[in-house]
């Protein structure tokens, strides 16, 4: 096993909201806890996510899984109710609501134990020409690449997923 | 079973326990025992995996009400 060549997995982060933004990190954090080695390739909304000004927030509308806002209560929220002002911001609270009481870590936290555990955290180049996101706007122990990047990497990767 | 260190993880959800333990064996040598504590009943299977992947071996392992304790030997 620590003889052989570190197993590899490629991610690519292509959504900026809360839930999106959980699986990429989770699994490339894990990974290095497993001796393997990780990427994220940030593009489009996921670009986000390396934001020094963090603001993750959850999407009320087209989601019937959402668990409703209160439990027991078999009655959810009619998706049209969704569009009105403030929805997005209730969403996240309960979202953000039911992640603490379940003991998930912050995304913040998740993010930094990702770079500090080695993560190659990619942010895409084309994206932040494309949203006018400048260097400075991003965290620190990041990289910036392109598809060329990315490729390079997930060509000697052994799993490879996309979110 | 002397202990080296124990990671108190309960109340903690995936993949914090992993992470922590992961972190943990920087800071021992070979042959040290790391005793963790978790609530997160996913650390049974999660756990199980981790020793797979990186050698690390569970000598014990017991379930105390909600709690879940394994003894990890840093390989």
């Amino acid at each position: 096993m620590s003889e052989e060549k570190p197993k590899r997995i490629a991610i690519i982060a292509l959504h900026g909201t809360l839930d999106l933004a959980y699986p990429p990190l989770i699994l490339a954090g894990t990974a290095i806890a497993m001796d393997m080695e990780a990427a994220i390739f940030f593009t489009f909304y996921g670009l986000d996510i390396l934001k020094k000004d963090l603001n993750l927030r959850v999407p009320p509308l087209a989601n019937p899984a959402m668990p409703h806002p209160v439990p027991g209560i078999p009655m959810g929220v009619p998706n049209i109710i969704g569009v009105l002002p403030g929805m997005t911001a209730m969403a996240t609270m309960m979202m953000k609501g039911w992640m603490n009481k379940a003991g998930v870590m912050p995304a913040e936290k998740l993010i930094q134990a990702c770079i500090k555990g080695g993560v190659r955290m990619i942010a895409c180049q084309m994206t932040m020409d494309v949203m006018g996101v400048k260097r400075e706007d991003l965290i620190d122990g990041i990289e910036i690449g392109g598809a060329g990047t990315f490729l390079d990497y997930a060509c000697d990767a052994d799993v490879t997923l996309s979110f | 079973m002397n202990v080296a260190k124990v990671l108190d993880c309960k109340g903690m959800c995936c993949p914090e326990p992993i992470l922590d333990i992961k972190n943990a064996m920087g800071t021992l040598k070979s042959g040290d025992v790391v005793e963790l504590q978790a609530t997160d009943a996913g650390s049974v299977n999660d756990m199980a995996s981790w020793s797979k992947r990186t050698g690390n071996k569970i000598l014990e392992q017991k379930q105390d009400g909600s709690v879940y304790v394994f003894y990890v030997q840093k390989k």
